[in-house]
């Protein structure tokens, strides 16, 4: 059983947790049979399974039972189910579609019924069940109170709200500026862009995969992997100094973490040319400029020249495809950079300290 | 004897005045109480099979409008109880644990605005996985990408209130990010170029995180600045935001469904 459980401790890191999550992504996108009703039953079988036998553990419980974290624990379950759903309905909806068939909203669009009683109804109930929903959690579970402020003693870990995790976990590979202030600006103003940048027609109005494949993979990439993922880490895999603890892992305050990051600057003049820091900032991090520059300058071009590429980029034209793929590679910077962080360790690309410009 | 006092009710001249269809028998009657009600008149007559759909649209629009109204009734019953001075907050939050009358409208409030986050993701979510920000909703969508916005601040505000460890804790975090605003953070990238003659027009007493919790430091500034943007300013711009989604989802064709 302890053996089992450091092996799922270790598991949990970061790296290891993030690539299984890429590996399963990845599945959703091979498999239809994962997304069949008995496929539903596996997963919400295995998932109960895995928290219902973790509780056993102390330090398992004592992090998913407190009160704030309950409902993040409660949103796991019903996101997974939610995804399950929309994709068996798009999976049923394709073969409808493969087979000539119309798809199931379309067989029922043109059926107007009153909305009395027929929505106005549901309506009712769905509000009946959400008061008796709200009222028993209400009395299950008391909303926390600590201690009285107090501006001189940080608890250790201070975390911001839960749904801010997600960035506050961020923090770990990039500046506040970019992981506070930039990323989150773009996520919105992605969000934003979104309707206009996607020029597919396909796909209104009803469940399907087969006519939206690369849209439905970017957004779950970024909806599920990046943005719950690491909320789910940052909230219950973050303890003492925001130091990774395994699920079963007691949070001990003195585990010391060696840092020993370094920038990219570091490895190409001393490393690799054992010459020393340059002390200017402009020769001292060219490197990385060139690096950043090449990413999100020249990728673009290249990538619109052939393949894939190629067709975005006739079928969007050209504002359209820049605006969309510079978002694209913004959104991929943080996984590359966390990639970069576990294999070798490196702590900025640019680290620019004169104007705190440090990417 | 009941079917007499029932009729009678129902007959009498004030429940005519209030309720002036009476229950719906006929499909007249079906359109008619929904024109005459102002909270049902939201909704067309008739809609679509496709999109009545539990499965369709999950509730998940209606279910965060919903949990809004919750929010809204337990904070307005809330705020008889709270006081936001730095003197007052967290016992006011003790008694209304160990004093009021139905002791669990912080709760009902806590709980109902973790989950209003959760529901507006998922409605999110639903709204991507249907297509449904294609033409013509792509208004509607960018009207929802606000409202997710002010959900979150709205959350964020509330959670300074209790003016407990967790809470100021929480804000401090939160809000130091500010401090790295590009340009116009004290220690955001560009700050240092906003100077005139020398002197720097971005500093800690005058960044974007100084707005933002009204002081070099998270205090009594910070709780009231907080307080009235959580119970006035934001809940008044969302509620209007939320008539104008409400408004262009029946404009839009009503709820998506396939051409
Ligand atoms: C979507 C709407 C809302 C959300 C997401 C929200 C969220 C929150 C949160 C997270 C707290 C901290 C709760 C706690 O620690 O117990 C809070 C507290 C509070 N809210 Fe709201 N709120 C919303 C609407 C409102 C409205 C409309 C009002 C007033 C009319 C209000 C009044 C209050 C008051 C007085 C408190 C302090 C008491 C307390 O913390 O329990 N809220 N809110
Ligand atoms: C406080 C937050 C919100 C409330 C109360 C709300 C409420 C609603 C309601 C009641 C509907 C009717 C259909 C349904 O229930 O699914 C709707 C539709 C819609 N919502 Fe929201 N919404 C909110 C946030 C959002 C967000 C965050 C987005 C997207 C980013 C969004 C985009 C849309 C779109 C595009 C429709 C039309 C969908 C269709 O016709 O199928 N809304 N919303």
């Amino acid at each position: 059983m302890d053996a089992l459980k450091g092996f799922i401790n270790f598991l949990a890191y970061p790296q290891w947790s993030f690539t299984l999550s890429l590996v399963g992504f990845a599945a959703i996108f091979w498999s239809k049979r994962l997304w069949s009703k008995t496929g539903g039953w596996l997963m919400l079988m295995a998932g109960t399974l895995f928290f219902g036998l973790s509780l056993l553990d102390p330090n398992f419980r004592k992090i998913v039972s407190k009160a704030d974290n309950v409902p993040i624990v409660m949103m796991v379950f019903i996101l997974g189910f939610f995804v399950w759903l929309s994709m068996n309905k798009a999976i049923n909806n394709d073969r409808r579609l493969d087979s000539g068939e119309p798809t199931f909203e379309k067989s029922e669009v043109e059926d107007k019924v009153f909305t009395w009683p027929d929505l106005v109804f549901s309506e009712f109930i769905c509000m009946v069940v959400l008061t008796v929903v709200l009222v028993v959690w209400s009395i299950a579970l008391q909303a926390p109170l600590e201690e009285p402020a107090n501006t001189s003693v940080a608890p250790n870990p201070s975390k911001a709200p839960w749904y801010f995790l997600g960035l506050q976990e961020m923090l770990v590979y990039f500046d506040p500026w970019m992981a506070g202030v930039v990323l989150p600006g773009l996520i919105v103003v992605g969000l934003m862009a979104l309707p206009y940048l996607d020029t597919n027609p396909k796909g209104n109005g009803y469940y399907t995969f087969k006519e939206r494949k690369a849209e439905i993979l970017a957004f779950m990439f970024g909806f599920l992997v990046l943005w719950t993922e690491l909320i789910v880490i940052g909230t219950f895999l973050r303890g003492p100094n925001w130091n990774f603890f395994g699920p079963y892992e007691f949070w001990d305050f003195n585990k010391i973490e060696p840092l020993v990051n370094v920038d990219l600057s570091e490895l190409i003049w001393i490393k690799l040319f054992g010459y020393g820091l340059p002390g200017h900032w402009l020769p001292r991090e060219i490197f990385g400029i060139l690096l950043l520059g090449g990413y999100f300058f020249a990728l673009p071009v290249l990538i619109a020249k052939r393949g894939i590429g190629k067709s975005w980029y006739e079928k969007m034209g050209p504002a359209r495809y820049y605006i969309g793929i510079s978002l694209m590679l913004t959104m991929m910077l943080l996984p590359l950079k966390m990639y970069c962080r576990w294999m070798f360790n490196l702590k900025y690309f640019v680290h620019i300290q004169e104007f705190f410009f440090n990417i | 004897m009941l079917k007499k006092l029932q009729s009678g009710i129902v007959k009498s001249q004030v429940w005519k005045s209030i309720f002036r269809v009476g229950i719906p028998t006929d499909n007249r009657k079906r359109a008619m109480a929904m024109l005459g009600n102002v909270a049902l008149h939201l909704h067309p007559i008739k809609v679509k099979k496709s999109g009545l759909r539990m499965s369709y649209t999950w509730c998940m629009g209606g279910t965060s409008f919903f949990l809004f109204l919750v929010e809204t009734i337990t904070g307005l019953l809330l705020m008889f109880y709270y006081r936001p001075t730095v003197e007052y907050a967290f016992f006011d939050m003790v008694d209304l644990r160990e004093v009021a009358a139905f002791g669990i409208m912080r709760e009902l409030h806590r709980w109902g605005a973790h989950a209003m986050v959760i529901t507006v993701w998922l409605h999110m979510f639903r709204v991507f996985m249907t297509g449904s920000y294609k033409p013509p909703r792509e208004f509607n969508w960018n009207v929802g990408v606000v409202l997710l916005v002010l959900t979150l601040l709205l959350s964020f505000t509330g959670y300074l209130l209790p003016w407990d460890q967790l809470a100021i804790w929480a804000i401090t975090v939160g809000s130091n990010m500010a401090r790295a605003t590009p340009l116009l953070g004290a220690e955001g990238p560009g700050a240092a170029l906003l100077s005139i003659g020398g002197t720097k027009l971005i500093h800690v007493g005058s960044d974007a995180r100084f707005a933002l919790i009204a002081g070099r430091t998270i205090g009594g500034g910070t709780l009231i600045r907080f307080y009235v943007l959580h119970c006035v300013g934001i809940p008044l711009v969302a509620a209007w935001l939320m008539a104008v989604h409400f408004w262009r989802v029946r404009r839009d064709g009503g709820i998506s469904g396939p051409m």
